[in-house]
Parts: structure tokens; C-alpha cells; sequence
């Protein structure tokens, strides 16, 4: 049976795309046939996250119209086995994603995949609400900063009611994936601690992925984060991604790094 | 506890001050999280209602729903000004 995982955080910037495209591609590097949707129609991003936008002809909104099958648009990872990805549309409005389109393509993706990650726009409006809508899990990304923290309550609040799996008196598996953590920070108590985000959000905690140099290198060169194993970040998406299948794996990256002299006289790190 | 901590100590940490501002904060918006729209409106009704009789300030009239399994409760609860 395909599981359907949202990645949302209601604020933009906190890391969406990079959790989406690492959490997909380390899905399928562990033989699982994945697909990862973009639902922000209008602001595609994900195929240059992962380095496939010279190969988009046709999108999600094509596919919801008619205008084009599921085989001709999906594009195959040209690195991972068992990776596809659908675009967003770039030129439509998100009015264009109805719940009877996204419902009719997920049901025909769950046919041939074992798991489905939709990337959400940022926001509470339609394209976040449908990436939601028939999710079976949900990733929660959150940065530890006041903004990000109230916004992840208050999507959780709307997966809790305005999903389908709340409508029919059941319950999203909530998970929190904390990015762009600074140890060193928080030590000096300059920044909220995984405790204390935990301790307000109270849901269940994937991981922690430390802010990292890595992840715009990734970027840059439009490669998901977690094929970069030798980076911090990248093992922490790994850990991350085994910890979604039921893995029990210690959390790594939480204390700063001792610093020697030379590193502190040249503020390498 | 070395000296330093114990000068540290006296200026509360900035993610402190940012911890129990969320707490209250979201302790806050999650009490309004499964109201219905109209409640603020309703309020605002009740306060113009009773300040034909008694003068009142804002939030001396809270209204909230509360749902059980197969009942509603809508509470109203209004303070009074203390009698001068």
C-alpha cells in the first residue's frame, strides 16, 4: 500500500524542497519506489533542487487536465533507481490544483509507487492545503526560530482537522525534522534548543538536520543534499529517512563541535 | 556552577525570553483553534448589548464553544465592573 508523506511548515524558506528532494531520494536509495509531487504552482522549484529543470516538458497541472499522461511527464532520476519526479506548473494559477485532479493522480501514482512526497508551498492557501489534504503522514519542517515554531502549530492544527484522514476521525502521523540547528548557538543560548521546540510543538521528532555549508553547495549543483554522505547534513537526512521506516537511530549533530585552536584563530570550520 | 555562570546567569538568554513567548503564544491561538468563525462577532454583539445598561470594558464578555460527543456548550462569561 503507497503512504502519501506531506513536507509543509506553513513559513517559507525553512527548507521544504530540500527536506522533499532529500527525503525522496533517500527513500528510493533504500529500493523503495518513490515519487516526489511539487504543489507550488506558479513557483516551481524542485527540479532545480534536484537538477532536472532543462527536462520538464510536461506538469501536474497538465496531468489534472488532461493535457498530458502521468508517463510523459513524470521524470526519471538519471543518478537513483526508483526516483520520479512531477512538476509543478510554472505558468498556471494554484487554482488549477482541484481536490477531484490531485486525487485522480495520486490514486493512479499509488498504483505503481510505494511512496508519494508532496512538497507544499509555503502558506495555508489551496496548493498547501491539497499537498496536505491526502497525506498519510506529515513532515514538519520547522527552523528554531519564533515564526517558524508558531507557524508549524498552527499547520498542525489544519492537519489535525482540514485532511481527509481528520474528516474520517482519524489521525496524520506528525513527525518534526528541525533544520538549519546551530549547537554552538544553542549552547550560548542564542537559539531555541530541539528541546524546547519539542517541548511546544509535542509531536514526535524525526530528526535534526545542522545548519551546513552542504546544503546550498547541493543546491548550487542541483543534487539532493542527502547524496552528498560525506556532509552533516546529508547523514542527518539519512538518519533522518531511515528513522521514517521505522528505524530506531540515535539523533547525531546536537552538541557543537569542539573547536581546535587553529579552526578558532581562522574561524574554520 | 563556575563564576561565569554565575554573571551569565543574570541576563535571561534570548531563546529563553523566545520559549516563553511561544509558550503563550501558542497556548493562546490553539484555545481559538476549533472555534467557530462567528464567535468574535457574537462578542462584540453581547458588549454593544450590555453597554446599553452597563458600561463594560472589551474583555469583560468571553464567549467560547465547547464541543462534547453528542452536545455543544456555548459559554458566555461576563464580568461586571465592581459596583462604585
Amino acid at each position: 500500500m503507497a503512504e502519501i508523506i506531506v513536507v509543509t511548515s506553513g513559513k517559507g524558506g525553512v527548507g521544504k524542497t530540500t527536506t522533499s528532494a532529500a527525503i525522496g531520494t533517500g527513500l528510493a536509495l533504500k529500493g523503495h519506489k518513490t515519487v516526489i509531487i511539487d504543489f507550488d504552482v506558479g513557483l516551481r522549484n524542485l527540479d532545480l533542487i534536484m537538477g532536472c529543470e532543462r527536462r520538464v516538458v510536461y506538469d501536474f497541472v497538465n496531468v489534472i487536465n488532461g493535457e498530458a499522461n502521468l508517463h510523459q511527464t513524470l521524470i526519471k532520476d538519471k543518478r537513483v533507481e526508483n526516483l520520479s519526479i512531477l512538476p509543478a506548473s510554472q505558468t498556471r494559477d494554484k487554482d488549477a490544483l482541484t481536490q477531484e485532479g490531485v486525487q485522480k493522480v495520486l490514486d493512479e501514482l499509488k498504483k505503481t509507487y510505494d511512496y508519494i512526497v508532496c512538497d507544499s508551498p509555503a502558506g495555508i492557501e489551496k496548493g498547501a492545503m491539497m499537498a496536505m489534504y491526502f497525506a498519510d503522514r506529515a513532515v514538519v519542517v520547522t527552523n528554531p526560530e519564533v515564526s517558524s515554531v508558531r507557524d508549524s502549530d498552527r499547520i498542525l492544527g489544519i492537519l489535525q482537522s482540514k485532511t481527509l484522514k481528520a474528516e474520517k476521525g482519524e489521525a496524520i502521523k506528525e513527525h518534526l525534522l528541525l533544520t538549519r540547528y546551530s549547537p554552538e548557538r544553542v549552547e550560548k543560548g542564542e537559539m531555541l534548543s530541539v528541546k524546547d521546540v519539542e517541548d511546544i510543538l509535542s509531536i514526535p521528532l524525526l530528526g535534526v538536520i545542522p545548519e551546513s555549508k552542504a546544503v546550498l553547495a547541493a543546491s548550487n549543483q542541483g543534487a539532493p543534499v542527502i547524496m552528498d554522505s560525506e556532509s552533516d547534513a546529508g547523514q542527518a537526512y539519512s538518519d533522518a529517512v531511515r528513522r521514517l521506516l521505522g528505524e530506531n537511530v540515535e539523533h547525531r549533530f546536537l552538541t557543537a563541535s569542539k573547536k581546535g585552536i587553529l579552526s578558532r584563530m581562522f574561524g574554520g570550520r | 556552577m563556575s563564576l561565569i555562570d554565575f554573571f551569565k546567569a543574570k541576563k535571561k538568554s534570548s531563546a529563553s525570553v523566545a520559549k516563553e513567548r511561544l509558550q503563550i503564544i501558542v497556548a493562546h491561538e490553539r484555545t481559538n483553534r476549533n472555534q467557530p468563525d462567528y464567535l468574535p462577532a457574537l462578542q462584540q454583539d453581547l458588549l454593544a448589548v450590555i453597554r446599553k445598561y452597563i458600561p463594560i470594558a472589551d474583555d469583560m464578555v468571553q464567549v467560547s464553544l465547547d464541543k462534547n460527543d453528542d452536545c455543544a456548550v456555548l459559554e458566555l462569561n461576563i464580568t461586571l465592573p465592581e459596583a462604585s
